[in-house]
């Protein structure tokens, strides 16, 4: 087997894993089939703008939480809907699942819930952060070495 | 020659402007992206307020995508001063809001079309057909 197809075979079975394990679902294909040459790091354009918007919400809940004269669930499901809807846009299933049991401890007012939510998302974020980051890396190889991910 | 379904929207796209109304910088890019690859001229604004306020200055769109929940002015409060105001815009409500009752208060303010999030090429597709069907 050449390179290149070496290359295609690592980047595509690196993809199929991340459906199996449920990190991204179909959300995120519809995203790739959106790159094309006019576009060509859509994904890696959108997927930055999801880590950064992941680092600035989950530092929201965490404060948010944080409080001792009494927690804002208000404050904090706000943070956790928007991650939610980004999650969700980015097809970042973990994430979004998370976030769903998130805002019923939210709405039920329940701070120890909402800490180990807390907790299940920003460990499912950095999961999901190094998983893409290495996607991107194979792509950026196979890209490199005259292959297409299409 | 046949033509792939995507270059036939295309094709009945490309005279279509559009107006993404969304808080979430995320759903801006996605739905920017979506508009473009069917050649559609689209803009962005982050705010029901700035969306009446494209409104006020005279611009016209073919088709508004809005967000439901924004800051400073929500898509359903945005929607009905919209129509006040005499917009003929096909105005279509995207949201993840899933209680009937958002939806149902949204689409009496004046939707043409509600689509669950995440928008896809095939919803947006299908909000294109009803606008080149209207004519």
């Amino acid at each position: 087997m050449d390179v290149v197809s070496q290359l295609q075979r690592q980047f595509i079975d690196y993809s199929a894993s991340l459906h199996r394990e449920g990190f991204v679902d179909d959300q995120f294909t519809q995203l790739q089939k959106l790159q094309d040459e006019n576009s060509p790091d859509f994904v890696v354009e959108v997927a930055s703008l999801f880590f950064e918007d992941c680092e600035k919400l989950i530092n929201n809940m965490a404060r948010a939480l944080e409080q001792q004269q009494g927690v804002d669930f208000k404050q904090v499901d706000a943070s956790v809907h928007q991650l939610k809807g980004s999650s969700s846009s980015i097809g970042a299933m973990r994430v979004k699942n998370v976030c769903i049991n998130f805002r019923s401890f939210c709405e039920a007012q329940n701070r120890e819930g909402c800490l180990r939510c807390l907790q299940q998302v920003t460990h499912e974020y950095s999961l999901l952060k190094s998983k893409l980051q290495t996607l991107f890396r194979l792509e950026q190889q196979l890209l490199a070495a005259g292959g297409s991910i299409k | 020659m046949a033509q792939s379904r995507h270059a036939v929207e295309k094709e009945q796209s490309t005279k279509i402007t559009a107006l993404v109304v969304d808080d979430n910088r995320i759903n801006r890019t996605i739905h920017r992206r979506l508009l473009s690859n069917l050649g559609i001229e689209n803009e962005v604004v982050g705010s029901g307020k700035e969306a009446v306020d494209a409104h006020c200055s005279g611009k016209k769109f073919d088709l508004i995508l809005m967000d439901m929940e924004m800051p400073i002015m929500n898509g359903i409060e945005a929607t009905r001063k919209l129509r006040e105001m005499g917009n003929r815009s096909m105005i279509a409500g995207v949201s993840s809001r899933s209680m009937e009752e958002d939806i149902q208060e949204f689409i009496e303010a004046g939707l043409d079309d509600y689509q669950e999030k995440p928008l896809t090429m095939s919803k947006l597709i299908s909000l294109i057909r009803k606008i080149s069907l209207n004519g």
